[in-house]
């Protein structure tokens, strides 16, 4: 039987609650919500904090919601609705991609893309999601909020900007117009970590042209957007052969390691093979899109 | 701690540990042994409980969590001594062989039924998918739950009394 080693547990009663809580018990403290990453760990002996600081109780930071140009994402919000919100579906179809992959639905019932993103697990899927849309982190500390973006907010493997005394509170999209976006993921099985997944998110120019583009690749040993394949396609239409040296690119830049879901040379194949089909999915999205200000359709 | 919560429509507190898992808080301090205890990971879904009217992985969840929270379990399927659709479904297609997974299966199943009352095979299967059957007995769960379905309560009770 796996019992996590002692601790004294707290209920934030408020965002402002949990910071103090996290201030007054210092290192030894950590936020849970979902749970489910980081009780496992605690189980494992992973993980050993004193102090439990229980967020789920805060349902005000468990909502979607459009405010202009951006989606509002509170951090508690669990990936069950996201997968179910049609506005998310709507704007970001990479989203439901990924959260169609996201563990299983019993899991998906209480995991969080709060937790998720705080986990910074480098097979960790919304991480990717995150990054390829520009998404922004939104932390909270006694001195207020700050917000930084994906490439900041990421600091390594299981660390992430956000400090001992802080709460990740909310996850801002940019909504763009003639925009789509696509994820897969390869895995052995429903709940397994990716052996390797991809993500892209393109903007259309008036011609055709990729007016913008972003690409992001999750469990292959690289965590930033994958520029020089990016670069290739950026003002450029799309044609085939394109796409394919995109997937080239990708599969250059990548750094997978043998471990038991795969070789090196399978992870970069696919790597560069799932690169193309994102790029190829969510270029049809967007282009579908037209008629509804390319704000993206579910395919 | 002290825990307070409602378990298959009763309300119960005990003094924990903070550290009790649902599941064994189930178990153990409740003598609820209907709810399985398999892999510790939160992989195979046999300890699988309703928490608020959602399916959770119960080894996941620490019991300081369902404080103040309703929780029900396998032995709360059933209805006044009438069986659930759900666990007549099972009996009826035999949806269980070794046993071990089919409490969860049968939390899940109901959940999945009372938000989609005729759900397709596709979405019986998506909704179990983070259930394992290690006797590999998915056609026939799958059959219960679609049996289930076709026989909704009152049906049952029919079934019974004919």
């Amino acid at each position: 039987m796996q019992i996590p080693a002692p601790f004294d547990y707290a209920r934030a009663t408020s965002v402002d609650d949990a910071i103090a809580l996290l201030t007054r018990y210092g290192e030894d403290a950590h936020i849970v919500a979902g749970g489910h990453s980081l009780l496992p760990m605690m189980r494992l002996r992973l993980a050993r904090p004193e102090w439990l600081i229980d967020i789920n109780e805060l349902t005000e930071l468990d909502y979607v919601r459009r405010d202009g140009d951006r989606l509002r994402v509170g951090a508690l919000t669990r990936h069950r609705t996201l997968l179910e919100s049609a506005e998310v579906g709507s704007l970001f179809p990479i989203v439901v991609d990924a959260e169609r992959v996201v563990a299983d639905p019993v899991v998906r019932n209480r995991g969080t893309i709060g937790g998720s993103l705080c986990q910074a697990d480098p097979a960790e899927d919304l991480s990717t999601v995150c990054t390829v849309l520009g998404a922004e982190a939104v932390i909270r500390g006694a001195d207020g909020d700050r917000v930084i973006g994906m490439d900041e907010f990421h600091v390594g493997p299981y660390e992430t900007a956000v400090a001992f005394n802080e709460v990740l509170v909310e996850v801002r999209f940019p909504i763009r117009l003639r925009s789509s976006s696509a994820y897969e993921k390869v895995e052995r099985r429903v709940g397994d970590w990716a052996v390797a997944a991809a993500g892209a998110a393109v903007t259309l120019a008036d011609d055709g042209a990729l007016d913008d583009v972003a690409i992001g690749v999750t469990a292959v040993g690289l965590s930033e957007r994958v520029a020089d394949a990016e670069d290739l396609l950026r003002g450029n239409r799309p044609t085939d052969d394109l796409i394919a040296e995109a997937g080239r690119r990708t599969a250059a830049a990548v750094d997978p390691m043998t471990d038991q879901r795969g070789s090196e040379a399978y992870k970069r194949h696919l790597a560069g093979e799932l690169t193309q089909r994102v790029l190829r999915s969510a270029i049809a999205r967007a282009t579908r899109g037209d008629e509804n200000d390319g704000q993206g359709q579910e395919a | 701690m002290h825990v307070t919560m409602t378990v298959n429509g009763e309300e119960v507190e005990r003094d924990i540990e903070p550290r009790v898992l649902l599941v064994h808080f189930l178990r153990e301090n409740l003598g609820l042994t209907g709810t399985h205890w398999g892999c510790d990971t939160s992989n195979c879904g046999t300890c699988v409980v309703q928490l608020d009217g959602q399916p959770v992985k119960s080894c996941t969840v620490l019991a300081a969590m369902a404080d103040g929270h309703a929780v029900r379990t396998v032995e709360g399927l059933d209805a006044g001594g009438t069986l659930d659709p759900v666990q007549q479904g099972f009996m009826v297609e035999h949806g269980l062989q070794c046993g071990f997974c089919t409490p969860g299966m049968m939390l899940t199943a109901r959940a999945l039924l009372d938000e989609n009352p005729n759900p397709t095979e596709t979405e019986i299967r998506e909704a179990i998918s983070g259930q394992i059957c290690r006797c590999t007995g998915y056609a026939t769960i799958v059959r219960a739950i679609q049996w289930a379905a076709e026989h909704p309560a009152e049906a049952v009770e029919k079934v019974a009394q004919s």
